[in-house]
């Protein structure tokens, strides 16, 4: 069992880059933890954000990337995995919101890829009774992460800028372990989707700090309207994730029981499971 | 005097006794004992509020602890199989617990999973489960246990009325608080208390005794939950409560002051349990089959008739498709059921389906779900309507026979002919009034609906050939209703001189013994495939395993949705759906229970 105050000693967690803080709420130094880690970040005497160990200062892999500090305890990538919708100029990017969850990074994500529970927790905005039947979607592998396809749900008002219901489209894209993508129809730009990121900051197993990342098609809503209604969601989220038990998302396939719309959620504990992740879940066979 | 008497409430004392079955007051003190099977208070019985989930541990466990609208109380698992969210913040509907994730809703008594949102056509197809545990109530408290034996301590001392007195939760183990609570006596220091098992027993005053059963909620954390006895008169009701309140105020301080300068005992770890191997994977869809394209929502239901609901069915995308008098729909119902309803809505209603559901007391778990599962609010997968009950509307006069329940479609059709002027009667045969469903459509038909009440089967019958007196040759009969009923029509048209073919029915169900032992080869004409047909399959089921699909709706012969047509071979028909002489002709066969007769048969396929 990996203890709650230790540092995490998964090497595929910890060669990860973390989403720590989104860079233009970067003022004074700030303590923290990153996987059980204590870590300070803030930024440089050249003005660039950075990040070090709390116990000796020593500087530890960070970069700025779609508008975040991203933070290594190991030996990270060359990158952050590609967001390709950041390099077309007429989309708006902004960190919408950034929430505390008493509860795992995969947890969190678990719910980011979950359309199911819309009508009961987003009610009135991303979904309404009746409408709670989920449709047969595809889940694919693509160039080693999961993709989920040709999801469809009824919305009452899927985005910020939406002024009716609507059937929206969604895709859904697990890229690391700890984040994930979504794309659904931008609201007045037919053909085109917006695109939805959770990057999280795992303090520790059982405790995380979510990002919302909007890379989005809207020239109408400011942002401040945009920020407003992404943290209606998190927030209806937030009593959900911190009532779930175990916290650590457990990857045993008899630990929870599945129904024929979770496909993604269980392409994502075996794909957990296949990269051999052992922090912030429960493996199988260990429960 | 003052000692005796507490030695004497000791020794009386059930709770103490308790403790020396088990082995000893010594042993029960050090923890002997396996705590998971022994019945432990969880909470005191206010505290399960009308409609209110509670959350409660023990031995580490969290629990969902609530109360049906029906008395019963509830301690389950606080966790939704689904995604481990805690029940505990979902909603107590009075009847079922509903997970605040995703909807799930899980029953009264059994936990079992009776509705899955995301999937209103097939699922929960398989049972799903919640943990549950033992809830018993005494002395004002609920008492539970992982895995309890035998009985909830016996406190001899609480009779009469008690009051169950302010719990107070400590940052202490049981067996501490237990042990400290032998001390609590603020009025006099001369009145140790007895320590049990469960519980400390204490003689408070010459009148009064207090037993404080402890509720071991972590190793390190406790709820003191005392029941006095006798109660209180109402006048002094809130003084006695107050002055325990602040008294046991200063005992937890006292107590969690010593309980801080122990070590830390190690947090206690219960066990989750496994879902069962075929939980663990979602049941694939079933590319063939019953298909329920549509879906409505229950957007009304009540009470038509004695032991009849009533739904109306609303469509939750789209327009209702077209229906025909006679026709009906079926509904798919949460554990895979599929039941055929027929609709018994007037022309041009299509707004909303409306059809009528009878409990049956062998319900096979169709009618009983309908009743007791299905609410307005749920939504449920259909089927588009079908008939396989065709009126013909060229007739001078139609007669309609409707026994119980079997009004139904025969209201549809009574409605459309009232609608085109065409004569009709209806002749509704029920046990009572209190029996007679839809009662407010019939009352719209006026003259032309006859009932008939509490008759003996003879006298029925005599009604039945009083009504077939007089026929023209275009008259039509239709008859729905159970199957001795129908028999008696039967047999009554023909010997007025009906012809079959101006005599209908619809069965509710096939009442023939099913012979499935033949073995057989069906070849498709069009399809250029022969099959086996094995004893103990249907054809229906060889087909489908085969990938020709054919509509079916009953699959027990009694709708006619399977109807497929018979090139060579001579069918063995075993359907009611058809009559003497079309079963004769050989044409046409119900594939969903119908045989052969020979080795081979080619269909129309």
């Amino acid at each position: 069992m990996v203890s709650v105050s230790g540092v995490c000693d998964d090497p595929v967690v910890r060669d990860q880059w973390h989403a720590l803080v989104a860079v233009d709420e970067i003022g004074a130094d700030v303590s923290t933890r990153l996987l059980g880690l204590p870590i300070g970040y803030g930024l440089g005497p050249d003005g660039s954000p950075r990040a070090w160990r709390a116990d000796d200062g020593s500087l530890i892999p960070a970069k700025a990337d779609y508008g975040y500090l991203w933070a290594s305890i190991g030996d990270p990538p060359d990158e952050v995995f590609d967001v390709p919708e950041t390099r077309e100029p007429d989309r708006r990017i902004l960190n919408t919101a950034t929430l505390g969850l008493a509860v795992s990074a995969p947890r969190a994500v678990e719910n980011f890829l979950d359309i199911a529970h819309f009508p009961y927790v987003h009610r009135g905005v991303l979904g309404n009774e009746p409408h709670t039947e989920v449709a047969d979607y595809d889940v694919v592998d693509r160039d080693g992460e999961i993709w989920a396809l040709g999801c469809r749900f009824h919305q009452p008002r899927a985005a910020a800028a939406s002024t009716a219901e609507a059937e929206v489209e969604y895709q859904y894209r697990v890229p690391h372990p700890y984040c994930a993508m979504l794309y659904k129809s931008a609201p007045g730009h037919p053909g085109r989707l917006d695109a939805i990121g959770i990057f999280t900051h795992p303090l520790d197993d059982e405790h995380t700090r979510a990002h919302l990342f909007l890379c989005i098609l809207d020239d109408e809503n400011t942002d401040a309207a945009i920020r407003r209604f992404q943290q209606t969601i998190l927030a209806q989220d937030m009593p959900i994730l911190e009532n779930q038990h175990p916290k650590r998302l457990p990857l045993d396939p008899r630990a929870e029981t599945p129904v024929r719309c979770d496909k993604t959620a269980i392409a994502y504990r075996r794909w957990l499971s296949g990269l051999g992740v052992t922090y912030g879940v429960i493996p199988a066979g260990t429960g | 005097m003052a000692e005796n008497a507490a030695e004497s409430a000791a020794s009386e004392s059930g709770v103490s006794e308790a403790d020396s079955e088990a082995g000893g007051g010594g042993a029960a003190a050090d923890g002997a004992g396996d705590p998971g099977r022994r019945w432990h208070p969880i909470a005191a019985a206010d505290d399960l509020v009308l409609r209110h989930v509670y959350h409660g541990k023990l031995l580490g466990r969290e629990l969902a602890v609530w109360r049906a609208d029906d008395g019963f109380v509830n301690v389950w698992e606080n966790r939704c199989l689904h995604r481990g969210v805690r029940l505990s913040i979902g909603v107590n509907d009075g009847r079922e617990l509903v997970c605040a994730y995703h909807g799930w809703r899980y029953a009264n008594r059994t936990a079992g999973c009776t509705y899955i949102p995301a999937h209103p056509a097939d699922a929960p197809a398989r049972t799903i489960c919640n943990r549950t545990f033992g809830a018993v109530e005494r002395y004002g408290l609920i008492w539970s246990g992982e895995e309890p034996d035998g009985e909830v301590p016996e406190a001899p001392e609480l009779t009469g009325d008690t009051l169950v007195l302010r719990s107070l939760p400590v940052n202490a183990g049981a067996e501490l608080a237990i042990d400290w609570l032998a001390g609590y006596n603020p009025v006099s220091t001369a009145l140790p208390g007895r320590r049990g098992e469960y519980a400390t027993v204490q003689k408070y005053d010459d009148e009064t005794v207090i037993v404080f059963f402890v509720q071991p909620v972590d190793s390190d954390r406790s709820v003191i939950r005392p029941v006095l006895a006798p109660a209180p008169p109402d006048a002094e009701r809130i003084e006695v409560l107050r002055h325990h309140s602040a008294e046991l105020e200063e005992l937890r301080k006292a107590l969690e002051e010593h309980a801080a300068t122990l070590p830390p005992a190690e947090p206690m770890t219960p066990a989750l349990e496994q879902v069962p191997v075929h939980l663990a994977e979602p049941p694939e869809p079933s590319a063939r089959g019953r298909q329920a394209r549509l879906r409505v929502q229950v957007a009304r239901k009540w009470n038509t008739a004695a032991d009849v609901a009533a739904f109306e069915l609303e469509s939750i995308a789209g327009q209702l498709p077209t229906f025909q008098p006679g026709a009906h729909i079926d509904v798919h119902l949460p554990g895979g059921l599929v039941r055929q309803y027929s609709l018994t809505n007037g022309p041009g209603q299509l707004d909303r389906y409306r059809i009528g559901v009878k409990l049956e007391p062998e319900s096979r778990g169709g009618s009983e779900a309908m009743h007791h599962t299905v609410r307005e609010g749920d939504v449920l997968a259909i089927s588009e309507p079908r008939n396989n009950f065709p009126l013909r509307r060229n007739a001078e006069r139609t007669i309609l026979l409707a026994g119980g329940i079997g009004i139904t479609p025969l209201l549809a059709m009574a409605q459309a002919l009232r609608h085109s002027n065409l004569a009709f009667e209806l002749h509704c045969f029920a046990r009572s009034r209190d029996h007679l469903a839809f009662g407010e459509t019939l009352e719209r038909l006026g003259d032309s609906v006859t009932a008939h009440l509490g008759l003996s089967p003879a006298d029925t019958a005599a009604a039945i050939a009083r009504t077939l007196e007089g026929r023209s040759p275009s008259d039509r009969v239709y008859g729905c209703g159970p199957a001795p009923m129908l028999a008696a029509v039967r047999e009554l048209a023909e010997a007025a001189g009906w012809p079959e073919e101006t005599v209908h029915f619809e069965y509710f169900a096939n009442p023939t013994e099913i012979d499935d032992s033949s073995s057989f080869e069906v070849s498709l004409a069009r399809s250029a495939l022969t099959l086996a047909v094995p004893a103990g399959r249907t054809v229906l089921e060889v087909l489908r395993d085969n990938g020709v699909d054919v509509a079916s709706s009953c699959e027990q012969g009694a709708c006619g949705t399977c109807s497929v047509g018979v090139i060579e071979g001579e069918p063995d028909h075993q359907d009611v759906y058809l009559n003497e002489s079309e079963k004769q002709r050989g044409d046409r066969m119900m594939v969903c229970i119908s045989r052969a007769r020979g080795p081979r048969l080619i269909l129309d396929l």
